[in-house]
């Protein structure tokens, strides 16, 4: 595939060697959208885009999720006897609420808790004396939770309800994000592989075109023409494909984008239609052929420029 | 006749030239052109001729001595510079080099669109260039639709549309027969007239006499013999033998 497209960048380049000036314009050249060059660039602008949003999406699921969590800590009182359980409870909850910086803290309510139980001890084990189900305290601070001021809530909780554990809720989910940032950077690092790739293939692509047309490139060059010229001939080539190929691989990138968000959405992770992909998300998506239409010229017009350096 | 005075368009000092390894193809080659003068070299089949060519219109870098070309260092001459250089250069190329996928007129407009002159400007020039060579009605003619002959003469146009300072020509005439031969010469002398320093490379000697105000270089084995046999360096132009002179 990769020869077919450098033969049919050969024959652009010809047709482009038509125009030096690229005033005339029957001698500006045409685009060739028919031949497979231009459908590497699309190919390689979709996975781009798709790997984009993917890591763009996880991003915001980890932010969104990281807000949500950074101010929350849960109070469990573990204490077999319920009225001592209860006692410790309440009195937890009106010692967070004189807590500095704690803006909300209330009880779970027994029915919530038999709900979280349920998949685990069947329904109704909260009214189970013989399984001693601890007494849970949602609180939520300003700021974030970090370790000094999880340590002074723990001290000042543990006064009033010596039974009590207080862990951020955030830390439960540590693992996850960290799952989360590993596959954010291959995200990554799939969007820089891409880009060496679609590099990798215009170079492939210039060369072979270079050597194709080296006897016309000769000749220009003994006329007096500059390398500047040679290699903006070389530059505009390579730019029409990949313009043709960016736009495309966007819309198909867009495509399997929507797709999946649509899928995620009825799941209810909200890739999509949860509002994990912003405004500013999809205008960096929109970006990314336009930034493959460069990466390629400057590439096509380095490739040329080293190539011409070799020569008189 | 030129003297010391008129200054030097080319100047040639002790250059050898070799391709890898090779022994030298040219060796202590020491000449001067001069604005205005019409040469023909002259040499046996492999003495050399075209390698000079190839030093002559910057396509090759020498493998030592010294060549200025317009007064300027032409082998340290920066890469940068050389397009401006090989803009005041004509040059008739033996194997023609012309461009396949372009047109006559095309190729003859080349030079002029690589100077960056306007598209306007270049048609009535390229035409009566066109016209001047006899391919007024072979314009649109690719050069696989033409024959030898009038490839030839295309790309004589060529390196003359941008009335160069120096018109280099190899075998321009090899491929054409007498009388178109002698035409051609004719064209050559009178970009001569106009000012034009002209260097034909050819082993036709009958064709030496059709100029006889040229100067000849014969080149033998890749050196260039002091055609005094006093002089050394720099070889005068009125020390050549002249154009209708034995050789």
């Amino acid at each position: 595939m990769v020869e077919e497209a450098t033969s049919s960048l050969s024959r652009s380049v010809a047709q482009g060697l038509r125009s030096l000036s690229g005033r005339e314009p029957e001698l500006i050249p045409q685009a060739r959208l028919s031949g497979p060059m231009p459908w590497v660039i699309a190919i390689m602008v979709a996975l781009t885009v798709i790997a984009a949003a993917a890591g763009l999406a996880l991003s915001n699921t980890a932010r969104s999720a990281s807000d949500e969590l950074s101010g929350g800590i849960t109070v469990q009182v573990i204490e077999a006897n319920p009225a001592e359980r209860d006692r410790q409870a309440r009195a937890a909850v009106e010692r967070l609420k004189r807590v500095p910086g704690v803006i909300d803290a209330h009880v779970v309510s027994q029915d919530e808790i038999e709900q979280l139980i349920e998949p685990w001890l069947g329904a109704r084990a909260g009214d189970d004396a013989e399984i001693p189900v601890p007494a849970l305290i949602d609180a939520r601070l300003r700021e974030s939770v970090n370790g000094e001021n999880l340590g002074a809530l723990r001290r000042s909780v543990r006064e009033v309800a010596p039974s009590a554990r207080i862990d951020a809720q955030s830390a439960w989910l540590t693992p996850v994000f960290g799952a989360i940032d590993s596959l954010r950077w291959l995200a990554v690092a799939l969007v820089l592989l891409l880009a060496f790739a679609l590099g990798a293939a215009v170079v492939l692509a210039v060369r072979n075109a270079f050597g194709t047309n080296r006897d016309t490139i000769e000749i220009v060059h003994l006329l007096g023409g500059t390398d500047t010229q040679v290699a903006r001939i070389f530059q505009r080539s390579v730019g029409f494909d990949a313009v043709g190929g960016g736009t495309v691989g966007l819309v198909l990138g867009l495509i399997v984008v929507l797709f999946f968000g649509r899928r995620f959405s009825d799941l209810g992770a909200g890739l999509v239609g949860g509002g994990a992909l912003q405004w500013y998300d999809w205008a960096l998506l929109a970006l990314v052929p336009l930034a493959g239409v460069v990466l390629a010229m400057v590439t096509a017009r380095i490739t040329v420029q080293r190539a011409l350096r070799r020569m008189l | 006749m030129h003297t010391a005075t008129d200054g030097e368009i080319v100047q040639f000092d002790n250059v050898g030239l070799r391709y890898g390894a090779d022994r030298e193809v040219l060796s202590d080659v020491s000449f001067t052109l001069f604005p205005g003068s019409f040469y023909f070299l002259t040499g046996a089949s492999g003495a050399g001729k075209t390698s000079l060519l190839r030093l002559l219109y910057l396509a090759q870098r020498p493998s030592r001595g010294m060549i200025r070309m317009f007064g300027t260092d032409a082998i340290t001459l920066p890469r940068d510079r050389l397009p401006g250089f090989r803009r005041r250069l004509g040059v008739v190329f033996q194997d023609f080099r012309l461009v396949q996928h372009l047109s006559a007129f095309d190729n003859v407009a080349l030079p002029l669109r690589v100077a960056g002159v306007a598209e306007r400007e270049l048609a009535k020039p390229v035409a009566d260039m066109l016209d001047w060579v006899g391919l007024a009605d072979r314009t649109h003619a690719r050069p696989a639709q033409l024959s030898g002959g009038e490839q030839q003469r295309v790309a004589i146009a060529r390196a003359v549309i941008g009335r160069p300072e120096l018109l280099v020509a190899d075998e321009p005439t090899g491929n054409v027969d007498p009388d178109m031969a002698v035409k051609l010469l004719r064209l050559f002398e009178a970009l001569n007239r106009l000012g034009t320093t002209v260097v034909v490379a050819t082993h036709d000697v009958h064709l030496l006499k059709k100029v006889p105000d040229s100067l000849i270089m014969r080149l033998d084995k890749g050196r260039l013999p002091d055609p005094t046999g006093v002089l050394r360096y720099p070889p005068r132009p009125a020390a050549f033998p002249r154009g209708g002179g034995e050789l």
